[in-house]
């Protein structure tokens, strides 16, 4: 084992790890920890834009945006949060281009902006070009620029480092951070990272659906290790499906190809949302469109021989256009499916695709015990907390921009925090839980396999808890998980070796899978009400009466070992926007 | 925003060919192994698996490790081919696994996969990125400038930013740099990726670094290197045309100091 001391630790190397590290490495000793090499991670993946209301095409206000995020977001979400995002949106845009991010460009050469799902101008009245883009590569673009800028930095990266468990010290009756534990890939060594601040910026959980728009990597592996450690998550109900995945595959179709005019239609041709959104149309938010997809397949509209996906058609899109502005998602129609999208229209349908709930943290990236109380020295920013600037659903575009606008806050903050900070004392045998972790999955003869495991889960959450939920489906979800849970400690991999056992790794990761899995339905069985991302058949309406409230899933642990899920409420802060009927 | 052809939309729903019945085949994967754990030589073994051939390879390797042998090591992130992990040799060719079909690659015969070359192996598939990851840095790949920043975004014209589009594409895979005869030979020639990361500067008309670059690469080990054999714009899973970029910067180099 070795012992490494740093400052500032930094979980994740995706948008919001670097762009925290760009802060914190300036102002403190920082190391980043990614299971990945940091050019791997999914922010690439991210396609049609970041918002920020620079006004360069058309007119436009930080505080319109601030209403469509909140309305985006079904009113679950913090306004002081969503104001701070919409008005620090418009600097982080400009420092990605003085970064040397390439954006499109307008004729006069200012940075060029297109429309996106939920964008409105003027609260509602039309669709406002508010997204600035890359083609449909603006996640890669971001992450590239970081990484480059990390490059220019002299950022110190641990490659292919997976952070297993974080360290929480009870000093004087208040729980503080003392840092990570990290297994190193190559070696299957295990190292312990103390640090005066911990950033968790690791991304999402996607992978415990089956179609979904996430990378393989993308299990949850900071939530768990909080949550593991009796830290609360926030909003684990709230898991946002994308409307335009590719049919069965679940990789994602930019709604930027919605924002160029791409329209979504039914077997009989018909341009359907017109029917549920009259004003945004195909353009209104994503869970808006997702279950329009989803009744339209249920009252048999869908395409194909099954009726089990609809169409995005492009095929009135000058082929210029979609060359210009939708390179990638065309090829990927063309690879994926063999199909010319200049002629023919995809198949797609919704994707599991970003959750917005997880670790809870105030606007300064500081991770929350409970609903008031801050962990000093933790920090989360991007997919993996829950700040809450999305709610009950993201709207598009605003998480390329959460992961700057809250990166960049949770590395100045963390970094100012470990300037004035002494190290906390690490606890006794501090890499005890991962190395008993490690060495049971090593060690084990049990008979059930990783994959079988996985899979089952990922077909249950897709049955149960998507787009549509009822009491029934989610009791029927609670009660898998639990079962896979049991399962999963007879588990055993084939691969007992040190060097990259990524055998072992997939092992670690569905236990975390599992534990975030059961959370997300734990919390989805209590919410008794339909919002944004969160849709109860047996609960059509939004009850603001009794759930205008955050959920906070707390892992507690009987004397006897037993393990449960209690279940608290955070209010919500309204500040100048009350709640009104969510239209579009 | 535009509104619906109806005709078009009419004629439309019909494409369903590319997912027509499927028949499962089976097909042989022929799959280099090594652990220096078990065994100093590297050596070939066959899987055989039923699969879809619309599947990518990345399918049935993970097919191969869930299934049949977990000690089979490979990266992997995104299935996609937008992150980068998992370039390997398939068939002879460097490609990427996930945007790789089944069905394009014969597979009556036995596919063969290896880990790309030049690179050290360090178990099965996975290979040591770090030479790959200290050319791109050593070619300093990030925006150059002098005087103050403007107070808004610097200026573009859509002209100037089409110059480098090409080369802002590339995902740092590494199959153009691990297929190319001179990097094989001699593992201190920057390679064409970086080479490729260096033109989206040099071309970038935001970018005032272009001569610190083009010194960088006149060097010994610089783009004089390059043989024009395009192995490395037939290898590239983004259809970036590299030895073009490349010959680029040789002009500039040319053009710009003699």
């Amino acid at each position: 084992m070795q012992i490494h001391k740093y400052d500032t630790v930094i979980v994740g190397a995706g948008g919001a790890g670097m762009r925290a590290a760009i802060e914190s490495t300036k102002r403190s000793r920082t190391a980043v920890l990614t299971k990945l090499y940091p050019t791997r991670s999914h922010t690439g993946a991210a396609q049609g834009g970041m918002a920020a209301a620079l006004a360069n095409v058309e007119e436009d206000n930080w505080e319109w945006h601030t209403f469509d995020t909140i309305k985006g977001g079904d009113y679950l979400v913090d306004q002081d949060a969503a104001e701070i995002l919409a008005k620090e949106a418009i600097d982080a845009v400009l420092d990605l281009e003085k970064m040397g991010l390439p954006f499109g460009r307008t004729p006069e050469g200012r940075i060029d902006q297109r429309r996106f799902g939920g964008h409105s101008r003027n609260h509602g009245e039309a669709p406002v070009r508010r997204a600035c883009y890359s083609g449909d590569r603006t996640g890669h673009m971001i992450l590239q620029t970081l990484y480059q800028n990390c490059v220019k930095e002299g950022v110190e990266f641990f490659n292919e480092f997976y952070v297993l468990d974080q360290l929480v010290v009870e000093v004087d009756g208040v729980k503080k951070s003392a840092g990570v534990v990290a297994y190193e890939l190559a070696t299957g060594e295990i190292h312990v990272f103390q640090a005066k601040s911990v950033i968790y910026a690791s991304g999402g959980t996607g992978k415990f659906f089956k179609v979904t728009s996430n990378a393989h990597t993308l299990t949850g592996d900071g939530q768990a290790a909080c949550y593991r450690r009796g830290l609360p998550l926030e909003d684990m109900e709230f898991f946002q499906f994308h409307p335009t995945g590719i049919w069965r595959m679940g990789i994602l179709l930019t709604e930027g190809a919605r924002g160029e005019g791409g329209i979504l239609r039914n077997k009989d041709g018909e341009r359907f949302m017109e029917k549920y959104a009259p004003v945004m149309k195909d353009l209104a938010s994503r869970d808006v469109v997702s279950r329009s997809i989803y009744t339209e397949i249920r009252e048999g509209r869908g395409c194909g021989p099954e009726g089990d996906h609809v169409y995005l058609d492009l095929t009135h899109l000058p082929p210029e256009q979609l060359d210009a502005k939708l390179p990638d998602i065309t090829e990927f129609a063309r690879t994926y499916l063999g199909i010319e999208p200049y002629t023919d229209p995809i198949p797609i349908q919704p994707t599991a695709h970003y959750a917005m709930g997880g670790i809870p943290t105030n606007v300064e990236g500081e991770v929350l015990a409970d609903n008031t109380t801050v962990v000093p020295g933790l920090y989360a920013a991007g997919e993996v907390a829950c700040v809450s600037v999305h709610g009950a659903n993201r709207l598009g575009t605003n998480s390329l921009l959460d992961i700057n606008v809250f990166g960049r806050r949770a590395g100045i903050a963390a970094a100012e925090y470990a300037e004035k900070s002494d190290f906390v004392e690490l606890p006794e045998n501090p890499a005890q839980l991962v190395v008993d972790q490690v060495e049971r999955l090593r060690d084990s003869t049990g008979t059930e396999r990783v994959a079988t495991i996985r899979q089952e889960l990922q077909e249950c959450m897709d049955a149960n808890v998507m787009v549509f939920r009822t009491e029934q489906t989610i009791k029927t979800a609670v009660d898998k998980i639990a079962e896979l849970r049991k399962r999963y400690l007879d588990v055993s991999v084939q691969d007992k070796g040190k060097r990259f056992n990524t055998d072992l790794l997939e092992a670690i990761e569905l236990g975390n899978l599992l534990d975030l899995a059961e959370v997300m339905a734990t919390s989805a069985l209590a919410r008794k009400e339909s919002r944004g991302g969160h849709y109860r058949e047996d609960y059509p309406n939004r009850d603001d009466v009794n759930f205008m409230r955050h959920t906070m899933a707390y892992r507690e642990v009987a004397e006897d070992g037993t393990e449960s899920i209690r279940l608290d409420y955070k209010p919500v802060v309204q500040t100048r926007y009350q709640p009104m009927e969510r239209k579009y | 925003m535009a509104t619906p052809t109806l005709d078009k939309a009419d004629k439309a729903p019909e494409p369903e060919a590319g997912f027509a019945d499927s028949p499962y085949i089976t097909a042989t994967f022929r799959i280099r192994r090594f652990n220096p754990e078990v065994s100093d030589e590297a050596q070939w073994q066959d899987f055989q698996i039923e699969i879809d051939p619309k599947e990518r390879v990345l399918d049935a390797l993970h097919k191969i490790k869930w299934n049949q042998d977990g000690t089979l090591t490979f990266r992997r992130s995104c299935a996609h081919g937008i992150c980068g992990s998992d370039a390997m040799r398939i068939n002879g060719k460097n490609r990427l696994a996930c945007k790789t079909l089944i069905k394009d690659l014969s597979p009556e015969k036995p596919i063969t996969i290896e880990a790309i070359k030049g690179l050290t192996v360090l178990k099965d598939l996975v290979v040591d990125m770090d030479p790959f990851f200290q050319a791109y840095r050593d070619v300093m790949p990030f925006l150059i400038t002098k005087g103050n920043e403007p107070t808004r975004e610097r200026l573009q014209s859509p002209e100037d930013r089409e110059r480098f589009d090409d080369t802002t594409k590339c995902i740092l895979c590494a199959a153009c740099t691990s297929s190319c005869p001179v990097f094989w030979n001699d593992g201190q020639y920057f390679g064409p990726a970086a080479i490729v990361n260096a033109h989206r500067f040099i071309f970038d008309s935001r970018d005032e670094g272009g001569e610190q670059r083009l010194e960088i690469l006149n060097d010994r080990d610089g783009v004089w290197r390059c043989r024009t054999t395009f192995n490395c714009t037939d290898a590239c899973p983004r259809g970036i045309e590299v030895t073009k970029a490349i010959q680029e910067v040789k002009r500039a180099l040319i053009t710009r100091r003699f």
